[in-house]
Formats: C-alpha cells, structure tokens, sequence
C-alpha cells in the first residue's frame, strides 16, 4: 500500500454530478499526476455532502479545506498552490468555513451545525464504490454482531425499543413490522427495500444509495435474519442511474466477501439480495403495487388487508420498509436503542431526512434531530430566502402532504405535529415558498402530477382527481364562483374516504391544507379575480405606469403579439385584450415603468 | 470472509485512510513547503514522515504543509503539535532526523531536543 498524505473528497452525487464534477475530478487526477502527487494524494468519489447548492463539492484531508462551486479550470491552482505548496486557495473555499484566516470546522458552520447525520453519516465522508471504506467505519459490525450475539428476538426488541418510525412517510413503527413479519407463518419470507422515491423535489433516498449503499445492503441482511428471510428485493427506480450502479457495485463486492450469499460468518444465515428497476410510477411507491412490480406485473395497488407482512410478495410474508429507515438500523445496533431513542421528540425517536428546495439559499440535504423547528431549518440550517423575500409557506410530503404557514414555523417537526397541522412528515421532500408562490397553482401543480400519476384502478382518484384538478384551473382562471370552493372541499374529503390506496388517500392533501390556510387567496381569485401573488396568467395584466413612461417604444417593438401602442414621446398603453402576459414589456423597460398587477 | 476477526482485520487495515478524514484533534506535523522550504529539501523530509507514519500505523497523526514559517535559513523546518502540549519546532531537518522524530516523539513522548530551534541557535 502506497503511503498516503491526504485525501481530495470529491462529490460524486447526482447533484454535483449534474454541475459538472466528473469532470473536475478528472482534471484533479491529471494535474495530481502532472505535479508528480498521484502517488501521496489520493483522489476519492464520494456521496452527496448536502450543500448541492454549492456544487461541484471538493474537500481536502488532512486540513479539512471544504471548496464550493469549483470549475475545472480551478483544479490547477489547488494543486499547485494548495497541494504541492500547502497554501490554501483562500477565495474557492466556502465562505462560511472561513473565520479570521484560519478554517473553521465544518461541523460548526450554520448549515451542518444543527444537523445531526445517522441515516447521511457516511455520505461525503466514505467512497461508496469501496466495501473497505464502509468496513473502516465499523461497516457490517452490526451484521456480525446479530449473527453471532443476538438472536432474532433481541433484534426485534432493539429496533422497538429503539421506536424507529417508517421513514417512508407513514410513520409506523418499525419495531412492530418486523415483528409482525416474524410472526407470520410461511415457509418462505422475504423482505424488501423501498427505493422508489416518487415525490417532485425529493432525492433523500436517491443520495442515502449514492452516498453509502452498503448501508442498505447491511440493514436489509440483518432484518432477513430477524423476520426470517433468506431474499431481499431492492425495488429502485430506473432514473437514478448512479444509485443503481453503485448499489450493483456494492451486492458485487458484498458477495465476493461472503457478506451475501450462503453461510454469512459461518453462522449458517443465507441471503441474497436482487435489484428490481421501476419504471418510474409514482403509484409504485405505495407498498402493495410495489410488490405486484417486482412480481413482474403492472404496478396496481390492492386493498388491504391482508397487509404484507402476511401476505405481500407471492403471497408469502414479506417486511418492506423506506430506504431512510433501514439506514438507521446497524447505527441502533451499533450504538444500542437506549442512544437512538435519546435523540428526537418523545413520540418520534431519531433524526430526519430533508431534502431542502425551492425557494431557499442552502439548496440541499440536511438531517435534523426530530422536534427541530421549520424556522431552525429554514433561517438558520437553509440560510433564508434569496433576494430577500418574506417566507410564506413550506410544503411537506409532496404530492401527498400540505402547506405550512409562516404562522406555524415554531412548530417542531414530527410525524404527529405534523398531522396535527394537516401536513405529513412525507418522505422528506421540503419546498419552500415565498411571497411570489401563488398558494392555489401550487395545489394545481401537485393535483397535475397525482392525475397524471393516478394508476385508474379505482374511480375516486382516477375520475375524482381529474375533476378536483378542472375545479382548480377554473378557479385560477378567473372562472370560479364561491360554489366551486365549497365543491372543491366536498369533494376532497370524498376522494381521502373512497380511494384504494394511499395515493388517491392523500392526493386531495395540497388543496385542504391550502384552503385551511390561504382560502383568502382562493376568495381573492373567485370574487376580486385577481391572483394576489400575479401568478396565474388569466388574471394577471401589465400596465404601463403613464408618469414612468418616457414614450421610447421600445417595449412595443419587442411585443410578440403586437399589444402595445402608443406615440414616440408619449405614454404608451397595452391592449390586455391582445396581451398574452408573456413578461417581455416588463423585461425590457429601462425605466421600470411597466408592473404585474 | 467467515468470521469476525477476518472483518475486524479488514477494518484496521482499510481505516488509516479514512481516519484521516475526521475532524479530531490528532497530532499534527507541520512541514515548512514554501519556496525555501522546498530548495532546503522539504519534500523528501515530508515524504519520510508520511511513509513513516505510515509504516507504524499511526492513525491520530496527520502531516500538512504550510508556507514559509520566516527563518528561511533554518530551513527545513518542522513543526509538531501534540494535543495537550506546547508546540515543538524542529529546524535543518533531513529525513533520517524526520524518521527518529517521529520514534522518539511521536511514538515515545520524548522531544528531540538537539534539533529544536532553541538548541540551533
């Protein structure tokens, strides 16, 4: 083994991916070997680090040099300067770890200073191409562990003990699904991971198997131990390449150690682990048409019961849990369930995944004690608004949660507060708004993707829906009456009460909890027709300001549809008749003399 | 693999690397690489540390560079800081001195005081 002096982390995430750090890490391995480092500085592919804001991530080891945002044609300099001559190259590092010259630790930077990472511990930290990595950082000791100290029982008590909730969304305890799956008799038991993240704006999962498959892998062996499976089925979605190809890697590698397959540390416990790639329905998340997948037929849901842990694949008892929550369980293993159930709320142990979107500076990931406040994640771990705009809601759970007011951002986030507020915890998606997000086009937006997504088995939500969506354009429109708003609500709680599966259950969520907390501006659409955010077009109309307008017609040049006239020298005046409320007037005046009402 | 210990034999192995990465107050060997530094010879003296280092499995020690420490004449200078204790500086390093630095220091606790910068000067 070559002697090494330090370590350059490089992201190798979809998200710094995708702003180019391929790329840099090519360059950083050319010049390495240019300046003659490639044998003392070695250059490692890491999973996501969070901050995908401020991608491509690069940090270097032993000084703990955390660069943002570097370009290829930055690599140069940090090898010459910072490697070669030990200076750090002050102006690509990220800002907030500066502090008087010197570096401050990562660990105490807002964005990382109130997160608390067990499911993301090795994220950024380890490569996950490389089962060594995972084993260094007490990877499959837990495994180990289980196999040869515990038996089945005492693992099921650890994780109920522990009170480890799906992390899925739902919220059931884990402790009490797999002992629900021990209990039910079979002969042949499987278990089952649930890597098919569907909800827009969520990617917790996706970087949770980019960033530490192993992990998975791990957890899922020890839960076939505790249930009694000998198969596990990871039902991962087809458009996240890199988390496919890095789980294949890890199954590969795990099996040329003997960490699947047959015998795993002589103890006599076989298992093995199979991908099954999803082509992409948002349906196939929810747990029963999961299954009818990876049988290997089309994705529709069934009633339940029976649930799954009695009978689920091939009618045979199987345990399926989120990707999220199996990568807490070798860390309560490791660490014990008393450590695990003293972080958190009472009712809700541990930490959460957020995928943290929309309108906020920290675009990214962050985990955080459950109980942490939304204003805690937004002002202080997210960095606040951009451009200095108000806060005005934050959607959890996607397609299937709420909105929550700025009234309610002191409110701890947990399962049950959460329900309590007509929003969910959800898989984790969290898309802040501000005051430019109208409150009903969002519920439009999230009632498009449920009816696009809807599977049609059952009619409340393959028709009932459609129609909440027709409702929702009239309304946005300019068409609605009060009578729409009342039938729109009606109809909600009919489409919750009737649908088969947890997707038509849910779908009405984004239009309730809008209403419950913004029917004004439902009221300001139907009665003023106006969109008081000037989001929907229909009732959106640019005037030009006659005191501003210098008369340059040069916004009447540049209008697509010809909507603008006037004299040279004189106001000029816009047709609404013939506008088609592109923007472009508003873009081009250099007088500011056009606004949106 | 078909036991415990061969895991745990994987995990010392594989774990020097990735201790490297964690944010603990190990000892740190501070190595001189400005322009001085590097015409005195600094990097076959890191590179004696590193390997070293290396070679005992020293996990808590990291070696870092830095620019020029400003007595350019005592190069090559080294610094060692150990959690707990008062900085050492060692000057005109070579690397058979960086080698029974780190025995003597690192390893034993004893600070070799005959290439320190206050018995140089």
């Amino acid at each position: 083994m070559d002697m090494v002096r330090g370590h350059v982390l490089c992201c190798g995430g979809t998200g710094c991916t995708s702003s180019g750090s391929e790329a840099v890490i090519k360059e950083m391995e050319s010049q390495l070997k240019a300046n003659g480092l490639d044998k003392e500085i070695k250059v490692i592919k890491t999973g996501c680090f969070g901050l995908c804001a401020l991608g491509p991530i690069m940090v270097v080891y032993p000084e703990g040099a955390f660069y943002s945002r570097v370009k290829v044609e930055d690599v140069k300099e940090i090898v010459e300067e910072h490697l070669l001559k030990g200076r750090i190259v002050k102006r690509l590092l990220y800002q907030e770890t500066v502090e008087d010259d010197s570096i401050k630790s990562l660990n105490e930077v807002d964005f990382y200073k109130k997160q608390h990472r067990i499911a993301l511990r090795n994220c950024g930290v380890i490569d996950p191409e490389n089962i060594d990595e995972y084993i260094a950082t007490d990877g499959y000791k837990a495994l180990g562990k289980v196999l040869t100290e515990m038996t089945r029982e005492e693992v099921i008590d650890e994780i109920t003990k522990s009170g480890l909730r799906g992390r899925g969304g739902g919220g059931f305890p884990t402790g009490l699904k797999w002992k629900f799956t021990y209990n039910a008799k079979g002969d042949k038991k499987y278990v089952a991971c649930n890597a098919d993240e569907g909800d827009p704006g969520a990617f917790m999962d996706r970087s949770v198997l980019e960033g530490d498959p192993h992990s998975i892998i791990e957890a899922m062996a020890i839960a076939a131990y505790a249930v009694g499976a000998d198969q596990g089925y990871i039902y991962i979605r087809a458009e996240y390449p890199i988390a496919v190809k890095r789980l294949e890697i890890a199954i590969k590698q795990a099996k040329e150690y003997g960490l699947l397959g047959k015998n795993i540390f002589d103890t006599g416990f076989n298992f093995d682990l199979e991908l099954r790639l999803g082509a992409g329905a948002f349906v196939c998340g929810e747990e029963t048409a999961l299954m009818t997948s990876i049988e290997g037929k089309r994705g529709e849901p069934r009633p339940r019961p029976p649930f799954p842990a009695n009978s689920g694949l091939w009618a045979k008892p199987t345990l399926l849990n989120n990707v999220e929550t199996y990568a807490n369980i070798t860390q309560i293993i490791n660490n014990g369930a008393d450590w695990f159930a003293s972080i958190g709320t009472e009712k809700s142990k541990g930490t959460k995944v957020f995928a943290l979107g929309g309108k906020i500076n920290n675009t990214g990931l962050v985990e955080i004690p459950m109980g942490t406040t939304l204003r805690e994640i937004i002002e202080e771990i997210g960095g606040g608004i951009p451009n200095g705009k108000k806060f005005k809601a934050a959607q959890t759970g996607g397609p299937s949660g709420g909105c929550i007011p700025a009234s309610l951002m002191d409110t701890p986030i947990d399962y049950d507060s959460l329900i309590q507020i007509g929003s969910m915890m959800g898989s984790g998606g969290l898309i802040v708004m501000d005051e430019d997000n109208c409150m009903v086009d969002i519920a439009k937006f999230f009632l498009e993707f449920t009816v696009d997504e809807s599977c049609g088995k059952c009619a409340p939500c393959r028709i009932g829906t459609r129609r909440l969506l027709e409702l929702l354009t009239k309304i946005t429109d300019g068409k609605g009456t009060m009578e729409d708003i009342d039938k729109l609500e009606e109809l909600c709680y009919n489409i919750k009460a009737s649908s088969l599966c947890g997707l038509g259950q849910t779908a009405p969520n984004p239009v309730l909890s809008t209403l419950r907390y913004f029917r004004d501006e439902y009221i300001a659409h139907v009665k003023d027709k106006t969109c008081p955010a000037g989001v929907c077009k229909a009732l959106s109309r640019y005037i030009i300001d006659r005191d501003k307008c210098k008369g340059c017609s040069l916004c009447s040049r540049q209008c697509p549809a010809g909507a603008i006239s006037g004299k040279v020298k004189e106001p000029f005046v816009i047709d609404p008749d013939k506008c088609i409320k592109c923007g472009v007037c508003m873009q081009t005046c250099k007088f500011g003399a056009i606004y949106k009402k | 693999m078909k036991s415990l210990a061969d895991l745990e034999e994987i995990r010392k192995k594989a774990s020097a690397g990735v201790g490297m990465r964690k944010d603990t107050h190990a000892t740190r060997i501070v190595v001189g690489m400005a322009t001085c530094g590097i015409a005195a010879g600094a990097r076959p003296v890191m590179t004696a540390f590193v390997e070293e280092i290396g070679k005992r499995n020293l996990e808590h020690v990291s070696v870092v560079q830095t620019g020029c420490i400003g007595v350019c004449r005592l190069e090559h200078i080294v610094e060692v800081m150990v959690p707990g204790e008062e900085k050492v500086t060692y000057v005109k390093m070579t690397p058979e001195k960086a080698r029974k630095v780190v025995a003597e220091h690192i390893v034993n606790g004893n600070v070799v005081s005959e290439y320190t910068i206050g018995n140089a000067e």
